[in-house]
């Protein structure tokens, strides 16, 4: 929120610097964004008188003004802008640029340049243009908060100046507005008193409330022009109103002006303005209708009917449901309440009397209609928030206070206040040991009763127990803990010491957290790169990896809301994320990628507690480059699961998996639990993904390896007799897999064989083709003695026989 | 015999000097000392001497042995050294060429800066513990006293699944779901993957990366809260950084703060990673509100607890300077391999 410093300034003195100001703010709790200032970049502009205005003699477009500008002699200025005419503009104070002037801009519609544009003397179409007269955005204001009147020509300004003087002593433009950041808990700082009253606690200064009593007030009541009826007071809490006539519309002076552009707000008229202006002064939202258009001079406050048309003040018909309250006539509805007023009961050039509403409606109601019609308002947004509804006769007083004060118009005397059911105060005890205790401190209650006061709380202490009752408008303190705050932030969060808790806890991390730390460990030490993505994916990724239709993969997770359709669904595995990874990669040229992700996957399978789906954990590792093939994978998948702890790793020969090369996939299994599937991944799935070499990747059931994962390191003592070796090399058809030969030797050999190792493949002369030449090296060895040759022999020779027998393996010489 | 011998002494002394090789030492030797070598001819020729004579002698032969012998095995020793360093020699390498790769793998920035801040809390006595991405309404809002009304609740902020499952928008259920399944002495950090409806764009990402912390205990004060973070900003950008509590607002505790660190790049001073003020907020922080205390079922006036929550993307572009978050998930191998 923006908050001018000087108007804050008008409830409280604040006797700091900007800077210390701000400091001191933040530490008490009202933390802030930036601080804005509008006096950057101006240089040599004055207040200009104009003299005369004059027809160009060479451009129809153009007038020639001649302006006092505090000099000897007039200067003379030629402008284009509209509202410059000769016979209207004589007289009028305008911001001019001097030659050599600096102002921020944007000039002449160009983009804004950083530290502001010089402005120098010079010609317009042959007569001589001794510089510029501003409109309001070339000297530095934000289009949005531009004076209607004057949006869209030279800045008139309003009110009798000094010509000559400096623009920024003239419209007092050098103090700043600090755009505080309000927490929703503090809907009450939502307004310049409500700033006023953190300042006052922060600095110890007093707090003062503005001027709300009429001096002139016409002998009429309001009460004779209006009466009010609550139909829904569950939706409207407090309906009070008064009423204004003799009204003259007309620009509000500028230091009202000045204080709602510095708050963000764009000045209209006074009448306008000072709506806003009570709006931004005590957070209250005011509406003034239009008073000969409240047929039957009554206000009913009630919901409507389901598909009531009605036209709201932006000129859009909206088509209202059943419970959304508006505010109505004996005929018709006047307003949406508290969401916006309506084109029917706008104030127009020609209004005489108003009728001025500072109505406290119910934050859910103001909500739930400013959300169906999609209208979000300042007025539905502060409502929204929770308004307190003991502000509402303050403000309507302050804002005929203020229409007089302009001389905007005549009040009536009272007003017409509904307020069904008073909102009291809430008293609360606390405790000043709860509170020390919560902080760690030892302050004295008296402290704290001190610093309750000071945030115009009624504070009052008994032994440990401080009764104390907080002002309706801090609608956040319910317990006690909100208290504790307040001393906190009161005593500043920068006095509280500095300790560390006695610590009985020993640091602890679940079995999975730590087997998946070991298995990113351990590929990071095998030279693969650890990769992050998304954990939703586009549903069409799955296709793009060719995962069958019928696939357990396709239970997917989906999102109601998602931001697109590329993340609309909960990942089922992580291939296709590592795929698009790899395709990114390979078209910035990066020559072999090797990376793996380990994280969560999905599953809509009705198993996860609470209605959340099944989440499991999934490693996929995927690799290109020309060192690459299906056993580098292979070897490190298999080091992998040797460090995790998951035995008898065995791969099956897998053609049926569309995703990858069908004659080169392979299943992986640990005894009966399925732990994977790695291959190359089929070319035209890597096609799909504009990669042009071979990929080879593995996508592996984690949390499978961690229910089979045996943890539990066992000691095996070194082995004390000396092993026998028999190497042998068979011919076997291309067909038989070396891990069926590997099977059937280890079937054979009985317990005294102590490893297989195949240590090569050959293929070619003399080997027949499609035939290959596999060469083993079996290793012997008892626990128990030495072997003898001869019982080696024996065993070996059985594997033979068997080898042959299975596969017709024929022993080929070494 | 005598004259011999000394004149077979002297005849070696010159030789001897002349040596130019391990070869000719050798071939020395055996004309010397050897079986058909001039002193066992000397020594033969003794066995027609007296017996006295014999044995001045023979001790003299012996000693010349002994010379000979010692002087000739330095000779040798000194070929062979040589011999081995003109070996040595032709092994020369250049050591500049290119070592042959033996890459490690690395681990990714984001986890990298998540394992570094676990360590720390680790060492001070925290768990870890981790829940689902998919939670309910119940553990991510209500149990955390947010209202009903709350605007992160609101489609435009948060991803749902049904009406009663979204995918967390914090890692604080991990807190609800450990207050629930545990007793104090609770000290648990929570890190985990978060969403939310952010269009990706430098500063932006609709999934990212929470570290989220709980301690529940008898007089817990917010002064330990104070200690602890201080402490792990200590660790986490160096001991002379310094630690500003400022009041804010979280539904899920009162009194709540925010956490600023002096500037881990200009030290304080101003510059462009603290946008001139000299103070980058870090965290958000607070006492847990009784309200959530109270959802697992916690004495709230016997017990009392603080819980604390930063990004681990933030950390990461200002520790290391990294201007767009979308570079974390892209996965660009080039990027990834600037970290470990």
């Amino acid at each position: 929120m923006l908050a001018p410093i000087k108007w804050i300034e008008e409830y409280t003195d604040i006797n700091v610097g900007v800077q210390e100001f701000c400091d001191r703010m933040i530490m008490s709790g009202s933390n802030l964004e930036t601080v804005d200032y509008y006096n950057k970049d101006i240089e040599k502009v004055v207040i200009g008188k104009i003299l005369s205005v004059e027809k160009h003699p060479q451009a129809d477009k153009l007038v020639v003004c001649k302006l006092d500008v505090g000099q000897a002699e007039p200067v003379q200025i030629c402008t284009g802008a509209e509202n410059i005419r000769p016979g209207v503009s004589e007289g009028k104070f305008v911001p001019v640029a001097l030659d050599g002037a600096k102002v921020p801009g944007p000039l002449h519609g160009k983009p804004k340049v950083e530290g502001g544009e010089y402005i120098h003397a010079g010609e317009l179409r042959g007569m001589a243009s001794n510089g510029m007269m501003c409109n309001c955005s070339e000297l530095g204001f934000p289009d949005k908060i531009v004076p209607y009147r004057d949006k869209d020509g030279i800045w008139i300004l309003d009110g009798e100046y000094t010509p000559g003087t400096d623009i920024l002593e003239a419209l007092d433009l050098n103090d700043p507005a600090i755009d505080f950041e309000i927490t929703p808990n503090r809907p009450d700082c939502l307004s310049m008193i409500g700033m006023a009253r953190e300042a006052a606690a922060t600095f110890g200064t007093e707090l003062r409330y503005p001027e709300t009593e009429c001096k002139n007030v016409a002998p009429e009541k309001s009460e004779d022009y209006i009466q009010v009826e609550i139909k829904r007071p569950d939706l409207c809490k407090r309906y009070c109103c008064r009423v204004i006539k003799d009204i003259k519309v007309e620009q509000s002076p500028w230091w009202l002006q000045k204080y709602l552009m510095f708050a963000g707000m764009r000045p209209i008229n006074n009448i306008v303005d000072i709506t806003n202006f009570v709006m931004l002064e005590y957070g209250q939202p005011i509406h003034a209708f239009d008073i000969r258009t409240v047929a039957g001079g009554k206000i009913i406050v009630d919901a409507a009917k389901e598909g009531d048309k009605f036209v709201t003040l932006d000129g859009n018909e909206r088509t209202l449901q059943e419970g959304m309250l508006t505010i109505r006539d004996t005929e018709k509805a006047l307003a949406l309440a508290g969401v916006m007023g309506g084109l029917n009961s706008e104030i127009e050039a020609d209004t005489t009397t108003v009728l001025i509403e500072s109505a406290n409606f119910l934050g859910d109601s103001v909500r739930k209609t400013s959300k169906k019609l999609g209208m979000r308002t300042e007025a539905s947004s502060r409502f929204e928030k929770g308004i307190d509804p003991n502000l509402a006769k303050a403000a309507c007083d302050r804002v005929c206070y203020l229409i007089e004060l302009v001389g905007g118009g005549t009040v009536l005397t009272g007003d017409v206040d509904v307020y069904p059911v008073v909102e009291e105060a809430k008293t609360l005890d606390v405790r000043v040991s709860r509170i020390n205790k919560v902080l760690g401190i030892n302050l004295p209650g008296q402290q704290m009763v001190d610093y309750f006061k000071g945030l115009e709380m009624e504070a009052e202490l008994n032994g440990d127990i401080i009764t104390v009752t907080p002002p309706t408008i801090r609608q956040d303190l319910n317990i006690e803990e909100d208290y504790v705050e307040e001393v906190a932030r009161m005593y500043g969060y920068d006095m509280l010491p500095v300790t560390l808790p006695r610590s009985s806890n020993e640091s602890k991390i679940s079995d999975s957290l730590a087997m998946r730390n070991t298995a990113k460990a351990a590929l990071i030490g095998m030279g693969v790169n650890e990769f992050l993505t998304y954990s939703f994916v586009s549903p069409k990724a799955l296709d793009k990896v060719h995962v069958a239709a019928d696939s357990p993969r396709r239970q997917m997770v989906k999102l109601i809301n998602p931001l697109g359709e590329d993340t609309s669904v909960m990942r089922t595995m992580i291939l296709p994320n590592m795929m698009e990874v790899l395709s990114t990669n390979f078209s910035r040229k990066a020559e072999a990628v090797s990376g793996f992700e380990l994280g969560n996957t999905f599953y809509n399978t009705g198993k996860g507690e609470d209605g959340v789906p099944e989440e499991r954990f999934a490693l996929c590792v995927a690799c290109y480059g020309k060192d690459e093939t299906f056993f580098t994978l292979k070897g490190k998948i298999q080091e992998l699961m040797t460090i995790l702890g998951v035995k008898n790793l065995e791969f099956t020969a897998d053609k049926e998996d569309p995703s990858f090369h069908p004659g080169r996939c392979a299943k992986m299994y640990s005894g009966e639990t399925y732990i994977g599937t790695m291959g190359q991944v089929h070319p035209s799935v890597a096609e799909g993904y504009n990669i042009e070499t071979a990929v080879y990747a593995a996508e592996i059931d984690f949390n499978a390896c961690m229910e089979i994962a045996e943890t539990e390191i066992r000691y095996t003592p070194l082995p004390k007799y000396p092993a026998m070796v028999r190497d042998f090399s068979m011919v076997v058809k291309e067909e038989v897999a070396v891990g069926e030969l590997e099977k059937t030797i280890r079937a054979n050999a009985g317990d005294l064989l102590e490893d297989v190792k195949l240590f090569d493949v050959y293929r070619g002369a003399p080997v027949l083709p499609g035939h290959k030449s596999c060469a083993f090296s079996l290793t012997y060895r008892s626990k128990e003695r030495t072997l003898k040759e001869s019982e080696v022999n024996e065993i070996n020779q059985k594997v033979l026989v068997a080898l042959k027998d299975e596969y017709n393996a024929v022993l080929r010489e070494i | 015999m005598k004259e011999k011998l000394k004149q077979m002494m002297l005849d070696a002394e010159t030789k001897m000097l002349a040596l130019g090789s391990l070869q000719e030492a050798e071939e020395m030797r055996v004309k010397l000392l050897g079986k058909k070598g001039e002193l066992t001819e000397i020594l033969r020729s003794m066995k027609d001497l007296a017996p006295e004579e014999r044995k001045i002698l023979g001790q003299a032969a012996n000693e010349a042995r002994n010379t000979i012998e010692t002087a000739l095995n330095e000779k040798m020793e000194f070929f062979r050294s040589k011999q081995k360093e003109m070996e040595l020699a032709k092994e020369t390498i250049d050591v500049t060429e290119p070592g042959v790769p033996s890459e490690l793998g690395h681990k990714h920035l984001l986890n990298s800066v998540i394992d570094e801040i676990t360590e720390i809390f680790r060492s001070m006595g925290f768990s870890v513990a981790e829940g689902p991405e998919v939670e309910t309404v119940f553990n991510n809002f209500d149990a955390l006293n947010a209202d009903e009304n709350h605007p992160a609740r609101d489609m435009t902020d948060t991803f749902y699944i049904t009406e009663d499952v979204l995918l967390r928008t914090q890692t604080s259920p991990v807190q609800v779901r450990t207050l629930k399944s545990s007793k104090p002495p609770i000290k648990v950090i929570s890190p985990g993957r978060v969403f939310r409806c952010d269009t990706p764009d430098a500063t932006h990402s609709p999934m990212f990366h929470q570290i989220e912390g709980l301690v529940v205990d008898e007089d817990i004060t917010m002064a330990d809260l104070k200690g602890v973070l201080d402490s792990v900003a200590k660790q986490m950008f160096g001991p002379e950084t310094r630690t500003k509590f400022r009041p804010h607002h979280f539904p899920f505790t009162e009194p709540s703060a925010e956490m600023d660190v002096s500037c881990f790049k200009c030290g304080g001073k101003g510059c462009n990673v603290c946008k001139g003020s000299g103070w980058i907020e870090i965290l958000g922080c607070g006492m847990v509100h009784p309200a959530v205390l109270k959802v697992g079922g916690v004495d709230t006036e016997k017990y009392t607890g603080f819980a604390f929550g930063l990004g681990a993307e933030r950390i990461a572009m200002l520790k290391y300077g990294v201007d767009d978050i979308r570079l974390m998930y892209e996965n660009d191998i080039r990027f990834v391999k600037q970290f470990r």
